[in-house]
This record gives C-alpha cells, sequence and structure tokens, in this order.
C-alpha cells in the first residue's frame, strides 16, 4: 500500500488493514514521519516528535500481529497501529509538556493524561506533541513561544488555534488524527481554517485529568480528524467518567452504523440569527449551501432569535479569564517550570519569574481575571457574567425543546493571514461568536469543512446539540459530509 | 475595677483525623519526612484535579450538627487566591459563599454558662510549612501537609474575658474528640485558634476596631496574649489613640503581640467558585443518617450525669470533659452499681494516678472494666480496699488484670467461715485472761482479740466477717 493509499482510509480502517497485515504499521508510521519531514519545517505543527520511539512500536505491534499474539478482538484495539498527535497541553508520561510556554520549557509529565492513556491503550501510537498558543489562550498558533504554525492549506495563513499544531499536522499528513482541547473554540475553529472535522464533545464526557487547565469549566479535549467517522472513533475512545476527574460524566458511545444510516429527513434545525451575519461573504455562501442541502433532504431549516448570545464573548472573556487567573497561578518558579534569576526577595522572584514566563496574551489574560475579580468588579462582571452564562444555558435548553439541532458557521471567514491577527486583539476576541456559546453551555458541537467551491480556503459549517448529542450531530455532519463528496 | 470591656471572636481551625487528604489520596500522617506525602494534586502539578474526600464531607455535617449549626443543602467550594511559597496551587481550596454550616452556637458552663454563637464552619485544604535554615540561610519548603483537611469554624464576637474563650475551646476540643474528628493537639498545629479582639468603654454599644491574633499554640498562650493585646488596646484608647486594623503575632517568649501585617497590606483574595468541584448537595436522608450516629456529646453527658447519676456538678464536669474518663466512668458504675462510688474512686484513685505520672486521660492503658471489678471485690470483702486501691494502681500503669494481680500477689481476703472460726478458736484459748476480763464487762479487750484474730490469719481476714464469727464466739462462751 503507498502513501497516498494509506491515507485514503479511516483510522479505524487503517487499523483493521494493520491486523490484517495488508499494510504494516511500521509503514504507516514511515508514511506520516515522511511528510512530516517533508512539511514540518514549513508549517511547524509539532513541538517535539520521536520517530525512532515510534518506528520500534509500530515494529513491535507488527511483530505481535504476525505472531498471532492476544489481539483476537479488534474492538478493544480499534486503533492499532495508527500514528496519532496530541496537543502539547495533554499529558504524556515521560514527555515534555511545555503548552506552549517558556513557563514550561523543560517540563517533563510524570503521569499521562487519561485520554492520552485510554488512545495508548486503544492501540494508536503517540508520535509527538503539537503546538500550540500558549495555554491555549488564542486563535491562531501564533501566540507559541516556540514560534508559530503555519497553515498547511496556506503556509501564508495561521491554521487557527489554540490547537493549531494538531491541525496542521494532521493537514498535512502529519498526524492520522489528533487530540485538540476546546476552551471556547479551540479544536473547532482550527479544524475548520485546516478543511479538518473537529469534535468538542459535552462538558464533563472526556477527563480532565492531565489536561492542562485553562478554564476548568469549560475545557474539553477532542478529536481533530480528516472525517467524521474518525472523529466519533477517537470520541469513543476517550469518553468516560474517571475517578480523577469529579467533574467528568458516563455518555453514551456514537453508534457508527446508526450514524453512517442517519437521515436528515425531518430533522428541525435552527439557526440562531446572532451566528450568522450574511455580510460575511465565504460563510454566506458555505451556509446557504448547506441550509439548502438540508432543505432538499427534507429538513426543517428556520432562524431563531437567540439574544443573550449577543453577551456570549463578553462572558466567555470574564469567566474564562478568571477562572485562568487562578489555574495560572501555580505557575510560581518555586517547585518546577522557569525561574527567573536574580530576584533579591520572594516577591520579585514571582513577578520576575512570571514576566519572563509568559507570553504577552497570558498575561492580558491573567490582568482581565484579576480585573473581574477583584473586590470592587467582582458582582458587576463575573457575578452578572455568571448570570448571564445561566440565562445562555436555559436558552439553548429552550431551542432544543423545539429543534433537533443548532447550525452555524464555525467561524466569521477563512484562515487569516500571519500577524493579522496581532494587530487587533479585540476583533480577534469577537471571532469566537460562532465557537464560545456551546462552550459556555457545555454542549457538544462538531465542525466541518464546508467550502464554498472546490478551490477556495476550507471554511466550517458546526452543528451544535443538546447535552450528549454527541450521535446526532456527528449523524448530521455525516449525511452533510457524504452529500458534499456527491457534488 | 476595669473601665473598659474587651470583645472577642474566634476563629479556630481543627485539622480532621481523615486517614488522607482532603483532595487526594496521600495519608496525612504528622511528623512524616519532609515531602513524602505529595501526589500530582498537592504538589499542584499541571493537569491534576481534587477530589473531594467524603469522609471530610461526613465530619463537616457531623461537627455542623453538633455544634446546632444549619446544615446548607446546597455547598459549593471556592477559590481563594494567593501567592506564597507553601501554596502550590497559588490558590486555597475553601469556602466562602456557602459554607457547609452556618448560624450555630455551643455552651459553654464556665465562667458562668453562656451560649457562644458559631457564624459559619467551612471546609478547606492546609498549606506547606516553610523551614528556614539559619546556617546556610536557606528556606525550603515541606508539601506533607498539604491538603490536609482543615475545618475553619468562627464564632460571633460574643466572648468578654480570656476565661470564656479558654472555656470554649476546653468544650469545644471535648466535643471534636467526642465525635472522633480531630485529635485537637494544640501543639502540633491540630487546633488552631485565631483571635480577634477590640475593646471599648463600659456602656458603649459600637463596636471598636479589632485586630487579630496568630501563632496561639495552646490554651495558656490564648489566655495571656488577650490580657496583653486587651490593656494594650484600652491603652492606646485611653490615651485618644487610635487602634489600626491589622493582623499581630503572639511571640510566646516575649509575651507579647507583635505587629505581623497592616490592613492596607491585606491579600485581595478574589474569592470565586472553585469548577473542579461540583455543587454538593446534601439530602435530608445524609443529615439524618448522620444525625443518628452521632455519639453522645459531653454537655449532653454532663446534664446526664447530674440529673439522672445525681453526681455533683464538679464530678459530673471533670468526668464528662473527655471520651476515655467517661467511658471509664460508664462502664464502672455500670459494672458496680454505684454511680458515686464509681465518680468516688475516679475523682480520687484514679485523677491522684494521672497527675503522678503526668498521664492525659487519652493515653491511659487500663481496660474500661477493671475498676468497676475492683469495686466490686472490695464491696463484695473479697479484698481490702487497700489492695483495691494498689491493684488499680497496678492495672493503670501496666493493664494488669485484677483478678489475676489478686492471686498473683496473695491479695484475697479470707472469707471461709471454717478457717475464720478456727483462728477465733486458737485466739480464745490462747488469751484466757483477756477473754476472762471481757466477759466480765470490759468491753474493751473485743479489739484486742478482733487484732490478735486478725494476726492469726496474717491480715487477710474478711475484717467484717470475722469480727462476726468473734463475737459471737465470745457470746457463747
Amino acid at each position: 500500500m503507498d502513501r497516498k493509499e494509506i491515507f485514503t482510509l479511516t483510522a479505524t480502517e487503517l487499523a483493521q488493514k494493520i491486523r490484517e497485515q495488508k499494510v504494516t504499521s511500521e509503514e504507516v508510521v514511515h508514511a506520516v514521519f515522511e511528510n512530516i519531514d517533508e512539511h514540518e519545517c514549513n508549517i511547524h505543527a509539532y513541538l517535539d516528535f520521536w520517530k525512532e520511539e515510534s518506528l520500534k512500536k509500530a515494529r513491535k505491534i507488527d511483530e505481535t500481529i504476525a505472531n498471532r499474539g492476544v489481539l483476537e478482538d479488534l474492538s478493544d484495539l480499534p486503533l492499532l497501529g495508527v500514528p496519532v498527535a496530541v496537543k502539547d497541553n495533554l499529558l504524556l508520561s515521560g514527555k515534555k509538556t511545555t503548552c506552549g510556554s517558556k513557563m514550561l520549557q523543560e517540563f517533563v509529565a510524570p503521569y499521562s493524561a487519561t485520554c492520552v492513556e485510554k488512545l495508548e491503550k486503544a492501540g494508536a501510537i503517540i508520535i509527538g506533541k503539537t503546538n500550540m498558543d500558549e495555554f491555549g489562550m488564542g486563535a491562531s498558533t501564533e501566540h507559541s513561544f516556540y514560534g508559530a504554525t503555519r497553515n498547511p492549506k496556506d503556509p501564508t495563513r495561521v491554521p487557527g488555534g489554540s490547537s493549531g499544531g494538531s491541525a496542521a499536522a494532521v493537514a498535512y499528513g502529519g498526524a492520522f488524527a489528533a487530540l485538540g482541547t476546546d476552551t471556547g473554540g479551540s479544536i473547532r475553529q482550527p479544524a475548520a481554517f485546516c478543511g479538518l472535522v473537529g469534535l468538542r464533545p459535552t462538558y464533563g464526557s472526556v477527563s480532565r485529568h492531565g489536561l492542562t487547565a485553562f478554564a476548568s469549566s469549560m475545557d474539553a479535549a477532542g478529536p481533530i480528524t480528516r472525517s467524521t467517522r474518525d472523529a466519533a472513533a477517537l470520541f469513543n475512545i476517550v469518553i468516560g467518567p474517571d475517578e480523577k476527574d469529579q467533574t467528568s460524566v458516563s455518555t453514551p458511545k456514537v453508534d457508527l452504523e446508526k450514524m453512517e444510516s442517519y437521515d436528515l429527513c425531518g430533522k428541525r434545525i435552527a439557526i440562531p440569527k446572532q451566528l450568522f451575519s450574511e455580510e460575511t461573504k465565504e460563510n454566506n455562501e458555505a451556509m446557504s449551501r448547506a441550509v439548502e442541502f438540508c432543505r432538499e433532504n427534507g429538513a426543517l431549516v428556520e432562524k431563531i432569535d437567540m439574544p443573550i448570545l449577543d453577551y456570549a464573548i463578553a462572558i466567555y472573556y470574564i469567566l474564562s479569564s478568571a477562572e485562568a487567573s487562578a489555574n495560572l497561578s501555580r505557575y510560581d518558579g518555586i517547585r518546577y517550570g522557569y525561574r527567573a534569576s536574580g530576584a533579591e526577595d520572594i516577591t520579585e522572584l514571582y513577578r520576575k519569574t512570571r514576566t519572563e514566563g509568559f507570553g504577552k496574551e497570558v498575561k492580558r489574560r491573567i490582568l482581565l481575571g484579576n480585573y473581574v475579580l477583584s473586590s470592587e468588579h467582582f458582582n458587576d462582571c463575573y457575578r452578572q457574567a455568571e448570570r448571564a452564562r445561566n440565562m445562555l444555558k436555559k436558552a439553548f435548553d429552550e431551542a432544543f425543546s423545539k429543534y433537533d439541532l443548532l447550525l452555524c458557521p464555525t467561524a466569521p471567514g477563512e484562515a487569516p493571514l500571519l500577524g493579522e491577527i496581532d494587530k487587533d486583539p479585540l476583533s480577534t476576541y469577537i471571532a469566537d461568536l460562532c465557537t464560545v456559546p456551546a462552550s459556555l453551555a457545555g454542549l457538544p458541537a462538531v465542525s466541518l469543512p464546508f467550502a464554498a467551491t472546490e478551490k477556495a480556503l476550507p471554511v466550517g459549517i458546526q452543528f451544535i446539540g443538546p447535552r450528549f448529542g454527541e450521535q446526532e450531530i456527528l449523524g448530521a455532519a455525516r449525511f452533510l459530509e457524504k452529500g458534499g463528496q456527491k457534488r | 475595677m476595669k473601665d473598659f470591656e474587651t470583645v472577642i471572636g474566634l476563629e479556630v481551625h481543627v485539622e480532621l483525623k481523615t486517614r488522607s487528604k482532603i483532595f487526594c489520596s496521600c495519608p496525612t500522617t504528622f511528623g512524616a519526612p519532609p515531602n513524602a506525602h505529595i501526589c500530582e494534586v498537592c504538589a499542584g502539578l499541571p493537569g491534576a484535579l481534587p477530589l473531594l474526600n467524603k469522609k471530610v464531607l461526613d465530619y463537616a455535617i457531623m461537627t455542623s450538627l453538633a455544634l446546632n449549626c444549619e446544615v446548607e443543602r446546597k455547598s459549593r467550594f471556592d477559590r481563594k487566591n494567593y501567592f506564597y511559597p507553601d501554596l502550590p496551587k497559588g490558590y486555597q481550596i475553601s469556602q466562602l459563599y456557602s459554607p457547609i454550616g452556618r448560624n450555630g452556637y455551643l455552651e459553654i458552663e464556665k465562667p458562668e454558662k453562656k451560649r457562644i454563637r458559631i457564624h459559619e464552619l467551612h471546609m478547606e485544604d492546609d498549606a506547606g510549612k516553610l523551614i528556614h535554615n539559619d546556617i546556610d540561610d536557606r528556606t525550603s519548603i515541606d508539601l506533607s501537609r498539604c491538603g490536609v483537611p482543615l475545618l475553619e469554624i468562627v464564632t460571633e464576637p460574643d466572648f468578654r474575658s480570656e476565661e470564656e474563650v479558654v472555656s470554649f475551646l476546653e468544650a469545644l476540643r471535648t466535643m471534636l474528640k467526642a465525635l472522633g474528628v480531630s485529635d485537637c493537639k494544640m501543639q502540633e498545629g491540630s487546633l488552631r485558634a485565631d483571635v480577634n479582639l477590640s475593646v471599648r468603654a463600659i456602656g458603649e454599644e459600637a463596636l471598636g476596631t479589632r485586630t487579630e491574633m496568630k501563632n496561639l499554640s495552646s490554651f495558656r498562650a490564648v489566655s495571656k496574649a488577650i490580657e496583653f493585646e486587651a490593656a494594650r488596646q484600652w491603652e492606646i484608647v485611653r490615651n485618644g489613640g487610635i487602634i489600626e486594623r491589622e493582623t499581630r503575632r503572639w511571640d510566646e517568649e516575649k509575651e507579647q503581640s507583635l505587629s505581623m501585617r497592616k490592613k492596607e497590606d491585606a491579600a485581595e483574595y478574589k474569592y470565586f467558585p472553585e469548577p473542579d468541584i461540583p455543587v454538593i448537595l446534601i439530602s435530608d436522608e445524609k443529615i439524618d443518617e448522620i444525625r443518628s450516629v452521632l455519639p453522645e456529646l459531653p454537655s449532653q453527658k454532663y446534664h446526664r450525669y447530674i440529673e439522672e447519676l445525681k453526681l455533683p456538678d464538679y464530678d459530673a464536669g471533670i468526668l464528662s470533659a473527655n471520651k476515655e474518663t467517661a467511658v471509664l466512668f460508664e462502664k464502672t458504675a455500670e459494672i458496680c452499681g454505684d454511680p458515686k462510688d464509681a465518680s468516688n474512686w475516679i475523682m480520687v484513685d484514679l485523677m491522684k494516678l494521672l497527675n503522678d505520672t503526668g498521664t492525659l486521660p487519652e493515653d491511659m492503658v487500663i481496660r474500661e472494666e477493671s475498676l468497676g471489678e475492683i469495686i466490686v471485690m472490695v464491696k463484695e470483702g473479697k479484698i481490702s480496699r487497700a489492695s483495691g486501691k494498689e491493684i488499680l494502681k497496678a492495672a493503670f500503669v501496666e493493664d494488669a488484670i485484677p483478678k489475676e494481680y489478686a492471686d498473683a500477689h496473695d491479695l484475697w481476703l479470707i472469707s471461709d467461715p471454717k478457717l475464720l472460726e478456727d483462728a477465733v478458736d486458737k485466739v480464745i484459748s490462747a488469751n484466757e485472761k483477756s477473754v476472762g476480763e471481757y466477759l466480765s464487762g470490759k468491753t474493751k479487750n473485743f479489739r484486742f482479740l478482733l487484732g490478735q484474730s486478725m494476726r492469726e490469719t496474717k491480715g487477710k481476714a474478711d475484717p467484717a466477717l470475722l469480727s462476726e464469727i468473734l463475737k459471737n464466739k465470745l457470746a457463747l462462751l
């Protein structure tokens, strides 16, 4: 099987072929590293990868298969021998976890994140850690201490973020699939910019144990893949309640056969008018096509009014920054991580360490968080935002009492050019409008590529479902994916 | 005569004696080597999440109920943010907005009966310890104490004297030990009290500016510190000065309080709800379940001892003051069937042993049925009262079993009438003169003859029985 052919398969199909010895895991890992050798110097998707170690693991798997060991039941090892990348804020025991920050430049994880462990248990080979905006704060992967990642679809553009490294790696074939994390859209938006599928699971369905916290009440790990079927397969692997995360919950798995036979006919789909402005050309065309397609296939598509969404950006930036400001306090130069030299006393040590160790965007969020939590502003900022968040959750509950799905763009347009975003942080924040509502409400949402034309840069559309509605949103996404292929 | 009044409120931190920490499974053992008991959670590593120890919640509910608090049905944790090297996460997980218990009270009996109101009770995690080495001028951090569960009990400003404060702390300690939730050892820091104190002229209604005093490691220190601080403040106020709102530190050696930090330096804690721990919902069933297993509290015991067992106030106070004496007393009273007698033995003989050996009631080795058995043996005339005391001492010192000890040391009194009759017969025949005098009216010779009989039995006769036999024999002559 040649490199090209390998990349036509889904992750589970590939694992099946490896099992049937149609292709070896070693060949697959080789194929991936050939792509890395070819593109990584331009794209910079990875912060670290380990080729020899990965090949060794692949050969061991191939050997075991050849010897017909204990691998009879594939359902236990659905990713056997498949190379996967994980975002650098997810801990992998024995490997550096930098979170894209100078603060953790030398930090080696002493344990593995539950979701990463689950991937490994499913047979996946973790080949490297991917670049990201520092601690997940940003939407372009330009806010990494280790340099920006470029978009493989157009290297003059950003891949989105903060899981830009994961998206870029999958997009150029540097991994078969990847895990990202999504606080306010960090899985969905880079997936959209790189022409991939990105799933933000229901809050709590994937354990946060070993996910370096940004905003604890919103952080969710999830897959970035080339297809909806891969997204579903990875989702099924990483979910599950975890005794190491009290906010984790039990979630039903996605039934892949049901997902395949999903039909939009008779489905009720709502488009919140606050999330879709007809002025944006790229989205307008992609969204119009998507709406048209849904209607042609018998779905009811209606615009609805959700006025609370006008406040989504404000709520998100108040609450996520508040939580972040506390979550990042542990990086103080005392026990691990970067420590500034030349400090005279403890206060100066803190100040110098955190001034030198954190980047601009992180410091901006910490300041914002401290502001909204200060006794002067707590009631008019934090408390108000908390109330508004509850209203927003209620507004979604109400919408899902009448509709099966919500549909909206993933981002206002196509991927921005490198350096463009930094000029105006506020407008970048506003660009998160379509992704933050699901984050605030803890709802599952999937972004899938739905370009206006073949040649155009990728744009994503997004399905948002009710809590535990992964079956529904992935079914709908799969239906559109197949429809898109037909055209 | 004092011309001012002291107003005091307390913030008491109690270390709970759960086996594992509040948010992880590390052990809570006191005195472990530095950093022996830490993991990713209590050491604040990236990606680690707190997991609430259910035992801590149970203990907090139990203590809330014992302090007559309303138990919050929807409790939450909050993050208290500040930077300090002994605080690995950069925030303490505490409870500000919805503490587990509110609006309770605890009654004190000394110096007079008074109800001290409890403002609130909440759960939180302890910080680590900084150890400064003067030789190389370096500070090391021991994180083993990080995450040890604490209850903070905040009183209303209801105290007016150091006697009331110490009485409250004693009552609280007794209660917490009876509940089995804490060891309450002030020296080891498992009971820590911060004193909020202000003064005002007699008759003044408005409260004065208060100071907060820390580092009080014994009841004596609490008492001394209050006395000192009240006098210091009144001296300033009386001379027209102004009390500054500040935190002060008690220096036990110098016996004075020193300023630690002024109010304006006080940290802005930026409290907000802890997102990593879901809201704790407490059902009526849960509360009933815990209430049903609450042990009888010392104050309840105290009243029961007075009302039902008819003990004097003083005895009841001492016997109910700690779990060990209460258990021993109740078992002893049950076995000997006489609460007053049981109380006398403990109040006189056992207390003497405790004092003489400097033993704390909780360190006693005597098994709870021993004293009762000793009293019964004395009452039934099987041993003398002096032997009873000897056996009690052996039981107290080395947990001797009363009957075995009596056997081994040949302490049994002779109560076989046949043996005693033989002894009496011998004495009568050997002392004809004395017997004759007795019979002719010199009744005081009876004591001599009884003494001789006792001597004949080598002092082992049951005195009452021996006396009776002698009397009967003489009457028959």
